[in-house]
């Protein structure tokens, strides 16, 4: 089976644009809401993270906290997840997506046992922020025998030495992290000085798709034009919790925003 | 999996930062990579360096107030008529608790780092209350995360930091305690790691944390070991060492001089929270048999739903409040080093009631737990064995719920 999220590089690659990736959480604020979510925004959006929630998080910010414990007490539950994935891929078979959390989770459900659910739910990628390189070695390589991208992360705190190192055991696809913050923080530094650190290490690795996210919304999105691909999460989460408050309907209030911010990118 | 002799416990890790191969490690955002890696590299510099030991030692002895008192608790032993009784009353050091140790270090590396603004977790406050004293005393900038549940019930030390000039951050996500508080200011080191040193408040969270920690408080087991030749002559035959368990830095910190002694001449017992007696809610891992999972960075014992979500906990005593518990406990654990059991909040109140009775020593309510499981097994010991408790709390803190649940009479204090 050719790799989805290799192919969705590919094809913006060629409309020459980044790719959207977006970030939104399993089970917010329902099971149905969630699919419901991921087959409208998914429209406009060329790579669907999907967020495992957890409730002892450490590098997301209020944003997707809020959403992870709205979904967490409206029962979701790494069984549903997957079965989100499943019923998603049944009408949307070629799109990407990233599962997205934190290690304990996969920890409790056995690795191997994740794997091999994740395989067979149509899983392309997966991205857990607190298993950092070196430790995501032997979990990476599992990975990749079952053909999911291991998606790792570097920050602006990553020295080129580590970033080197990094980048050898690393997949096709990596995941920058545009300034020191948690998930959804105000971006400290300007879009062109992300971009300059993107471009270094672009340079190390020319033939890797890296993705930039942390901070970035509709307001500045059109400045990271010259990446691989963009995520908003954060934002998304935000307007989800928006629209709940104003007895909105998350679906159709999210798939605008994100079919804003393709327009933005194109 | 084996204890080593002759090599601090802290440093018996293999290259992943893990002990026995299965708990701590650093399970981290890639951005603390690097703060923890130089954080690392500099305190391993700093333990070798004759001119920082010095400096701590100063700080210790002229600062914190070493050494804490060793007492022999004569009336309770009487009245126990089993083992002799001790205290180790660690609560008389500078700021009512252990808790200076680690502080004074913290802010002690970051001088050395350059950095002035330092930043911490606290559950019973007596963290926060050091922390933000020290950092006054070598002019650092301090803030405090706290849940709002422990701001409620900790009134005196939350006073206490205020007083001290930092700025209390409350908590108001999740259980609203202590596991809450540790996650939020892991988050904002995350967003300031440029700027800040983050100061862990115990034994757990990524691997330097859980080390610094534990080398800081262990000046508490040097003090004991001197002070017990000084009252015995020599080692008795047989010493048993109580101490409570939340994150477990007191609890290291008063065992690790002894780590090399057979357990049959010096048994170390940890008392755990095991939370009110009619509610399923604990802060018991070790004690329970809860499973490995990863929290704040470590992999440890933690109390965890079969998804992986942390579960909420329940304890009288704010302090030991916490789901999971030290990497370098779980190991004890396992190597079968220390025994764990647990003391509910009935339990540690009616040891409180005993304790004050009797003796002119007033535990806060987390080595209240200890004093629980130390009176129910010292009835029974004979009168050779040598019974020592880690008295690492002053009750001041206390004193709004020992007056609700014990009266008025309970809650004087000078």
């Amino acid at each position: 089976m050719p790799n989805l999220i290799n192919l969705a590089f590919k094809k913006v690659k060629q409309e020459n644009r980044p790719a959207l990736l977006t970030y939104t959480v399993a089970g917010d604020n329902s099971k149905k809401k969630s699919l419901e979510i991921l087959k409208s925004i998914s429209n406009y959006a060329d790579i669907l993270e999907l967020g495992m929630p957890h409730n002892a998080l450490v590098a997301d910010g209020n944003q997707i906290q809020t959403s992870a414990y709205r979904a967490i007490k409206n029962g979701i539950k790494l069984k549903d997840i997957f079965q989100i994935v499943k019923n998603f891929k049944k009408s949307k078979k070629q799109k990407p997506i990233i599962l997205m959390g934190y290690y304990n989770m996969v920890y409790q459900f056995g690795e191997n046992n994740f794997l091999n659910i994740c395989k067979k739910v149509g899983v392309d990628g997966l991205i857990l922020v607190d298993l950092p390189w070196p430790e995501n070695k032997n979990f990476s390589y599992k990975c990749k025998n079952k053909g999911i991208t291991f998606v790792q992360l570097l920050s602006p705190t990553t020295s080129v030495k580590r970033i080197k190192k990094i980048l050898k055991d690393s997949h096709e696809m990596i995941y920058y992290i545009s300034m020191l913050s948690t998930t959804g923080g105000k971006l400290k530094i300007s879009p062109k000085a992300i971009m300059n650190s993107y471009n270094r290490i672009k340079r190390l690795c020319p033939k890797k798709n890296i993705v930039i996210g942390f901070g970035i919304t509709d307001k500045s999105i059109n400045k990271f034009k010259g990446a691989n691909g963009v995520v908003i999460g954060s934002q998304l989460c935000k307007t989800l919790t928006k629209s709940i408050k104003a007895r909105q309907n998350p679906v159709t209030k999210l798939s605008s925003i994100v079919k804003k911010l393709k327009g933005k990118i194109i | 999996m084996k204890i080593k002799k002759g090599i601090p416990l802290i440093d018996q890790h293999d290259k992943n930062f893990m002990y026995g191969g299965k708990f701590g490690g650093n399970f981290i955002p890639e951005t603390l990579k690097k703060p923890i890696d130089d954080l690392t590299k500099l305190f391993h510099k700093l333990r070798n360096d004759k001119g920082f030991l010095k400096e701590r030692d100063y700080y210790f002895e002229n600062y914190v107030g070493a050494p804490t008192p060793f007492i022999k608790l004569d009336n309770l032993t009487k009245h126990l008529k089993g083992a002799q009784i001790y205290a180790k009353v660690v609560s008389e050091a500078n700021g009512g608790a252990h808790k200076i140790y680690n502080a004074t270090v913290h802010c002690l590396l970051a001088r050395r780092s350059g950095k002035k603004f330092v930043i911490g977790d606290t559950g019973a406050g007596y963290a926060g209350k050091m922390l933000s004293m020290a950092a006054k005393k070598f002019g650092l900038k301090c803030k405090i995360f706290m849940g709002a549940k422990d701001i409620k019930r900790q009134q005196p030390n939350v006073k206490a930091i205020k007083k001290n000039g930092a700025e209390v951050v409350p908590v108001y996500s999740g259980s609203q305690t202590l596991v809450d508080a540790v996650s939020e200011c892991m988050r904002y080191w995350v967003a300031n790691c440029n700027h800040a040193h983050m100061a862990v408040g115990s034994t757990v969270g990524p691997s330097i944390f859980v080390r610094i920690c534990g080398w800081s408080t262990s000046q508490i087991s040097r003090e004991l070991k001197s002070q017990i030749i000084d009252e015995f002559g020599s080692m008795p035959k047989k010493i048993k060492l109580y101490n409570c368990v939340g994150g477990g830095s007191s609890s290291f910190g008063f065992w690790n001089e002894f780590m090399d002694y057979n357990r049959k001449q010096v048994e170390f017992i940890g008392v755990e929270a095991g939370g009110p007696t009619k509610s399923k809610k604990h802060a018991a891992p070790l004690t329970y048999g809860s499973k490995i999972g990863i929290l704040h960075g470590a992999a440890q014992y933690v109390n965890q739903n079969s998804d992986g979500q942390i579960e909420e906990t329940e304890s009288i005593s704010a302090g030991l409040d916490y789901p999971g518990v030290s990497p370098l406990h779980c190991f004890l654990k396992d190597v079968k080093r220390a025994r764990y059991t647990a003391a509910s909040d009935e339990d540690a109140l009616e040891a409180y009631k005993l304790v004050t009775k009797y003796e002119n020593l007033k535990p806060s309510l987390e080595p209240s737990h200890a004093f629980s499981v130390a009176i129910k097994e010292a009835r029974k010991l004979s009168k050779d064995t040598i019974v020592i408790v880690n008295s690492c709390g002053d009750a001041h803190k206390d004193k709004d719920i020992l007056e609700k649940r014990l009266g008025k009479k309970y809650a004087k204090f000078n």
